[in-house]
């Protein structure tokens, strides 16, 4: 089964924090790197994002795996840019450096060059936030939180039952799968795709229905207990935002104010070293 | 058409979500680069016809996200938002389908696979290339070549797993109602 990113408690400040603040932090973190391609700003955020990560004590084996696939993700995707348009970077800066030639309309340029390095460092800004809100925030305190923050509990509810029951639900889809693959169907590269299809559904139509059982057995457990019949509720993992959850807040919105108005200043989101 | 959300809703998004992400981990290659069959997005189709716009919207979006950020340590934010869009506009005829009544007849496919196609245009042709031009200022080509994959492999998966799921499901809750009265 794959490892996925999921919580681990530690003792840090980081971990100490509100979820929501993580949430806010995280996503104003992915809105600024997903608007800014300027240079000075990604790298800023970038050795950010590993400080921040090395605070929070996130090691190795929690992430690695994950972080591999992102690799191979990321190569794909520069790849994929190059073949498709190897002159973006000329498009988007107005010069054509070439360094030398590889063939037909593909030449190497140094803008072609400087614009994926962007692209690299705009992917690197993003993973440290991802992993640190994935494994520094414990679902249940995130529900409270929420809720506390005046969003509906009922929303709050369905993110906690996620959170709660992807285990649940994955260790079932391994154990249909086993079941399956011990009669001898064929799961990997192996079948034709007619037949992978075929061979999906006969793991997908158990673990279905026995999910759409699941979600009888809990919304009837939650109905006999009375959830949903007043305003508002209690918990018991809630706990209200903190000094250090508002010195979080204040300067998330500051330094994303900040990066977009360095971002923008010239009236381009690039930052241009070629003009 | 009413919008129910109750209890059932409420889990039905946590456990439809849950579903969602743990699937990320299956994808069949089609042998066109860069294009994958999810059956995840079959999933989401079939949460979206039994219980409406609202879950398949939510599981789209949330487990997107959350799918992404687990397996894939970042979230891809301009197909998050499509995502989100084809599990409402399948959910818009939850009414229709019936697929808990045992209702989920020749009509009721035709009108789910329209749906379904017509939003997954929509949403992969148009949308996710159009928020990753804004978004990401990534080339044009690569864009739309993308998108079309993601067109193309969803509309497989949603037109042969989702119609799958939704008959088969549709026949057990016939039967546990299909009592008639005696004379």
């Amino acid at each position: 089964m794959a490892k996925i990113l999921s919580y681990e408690e530690k003792d840090t400040w980081i971990h100490e924090l509100s979820g929501v603040t993580k949430l806010i932090f995280f996503l104003l973190w992915c809105l600024t790197s997903m608007l800014t391609y300027d240079t000075r700003v990604l790298v800023t955020m970038l050795i950010l994002a590993l400080i921040i990560f090395k605070i929070s004590q996130t090691e190795w084996k929690q992430v690695g795996a994950v972080f591999k696939l992102v690799m191979v993700f990321l190569v794909f995707n520069v790849l994929a840019i190059y073949l498709f348009s190897p002159d973006q970077g000329t498009a988007i800066y107005g010069t054509k450096t070439v360094l030398f030639h590889i063939a037909g309309r593909y030449d190497v340029t140094m803008e072609q060059l400087f614009y994926e390095l962007n692209v690299v460092i705009k992917y690197f800004t993003v993973i440290p936030a991802v992993f640190m809100f994935l494994v520094t925030t414990n679902p249940s305190e995130f529900a409270a939180s929420l809720n506390k923050m005046g969003v509906s509990y009922n929303v709050g509810y369905s993110i906690s039952i996620a959170l709660r029951y992807i285990p649940d639900v994955q260790g079932e889809f391994t154990k249909i799968k086993h079941a399956q693959e011990a009669r001898g169907i064929e799961m990997s590269g192996k079948a034709s795709l007619i037949s992978r299809i075929k061979n999906t559904a006969t793991i997908i139509f158990p673990l279905i229905f026995s999910s759409m059982d699941r979600i009888d057995v809990v919304s009837n457990a939650m109905e006999l207990r009375g959830f949903g019949k007043h305003k508002k509720r209690t918990w018991y993992m809630g706990k209200p935002l903190g000094r250090n959850d508002y010195l979080a807040i204040a300067f998330t919105v500051l330094f994303s104010v900040a990066a977009l108005v360095v971002t923008f200043a010239d009236g381009s989101r690039f930052y241009n070293p070629f003009g | 058409m009413k919008l129910k959300f109750g209890i059932k809703e409420v889990v039905a998004i946590g456990i439809g979500t849950a579903l969602f992400v743990a699937l990320t981990q299956i994808q069949i290659p089609t042998g066109i680069p860069n294009t994958y069959l999810q059956p995840r997005m079959a999933i989401m189709a079939f949460l979206a016809a039994v219980f409406g716009p609202i879950v398949g919207a939510v599981v789209g979006l949330l487990g997107h996200a959350l799918g992404d950020a687990m397996f894939y340590g970042s979230v891809w934010w301009s197909w998050v938002f499509p995502d989100g869009l084809v599990g409402l506009a399948i959910g818009l005829f939850a009414a229709k389908y019936a697929v808990k009544e045992g209702g989920f007849d020749k009509k009721a496919i035709i009108l789910f696979n329209v749906a379904q196609i017509v939003v997954n245009a929509v949403a992969w042709i148009g949308l996710a290339p159009l928020l990753d031009i804004l978004i990401y200022a990534e080339p044009v080509e690569k864009l739309f070549v993308q998108g079309a994959g993601a067109f193309l492999g969803n509309i497989l998966i949603i037109g042969i797993l989702g119609t799958l799921l939704c008959a088969g499901y549709s026949k057990i809750g016939a039967k546990s109602s299909s009592l008639s009265k005696e004379d």
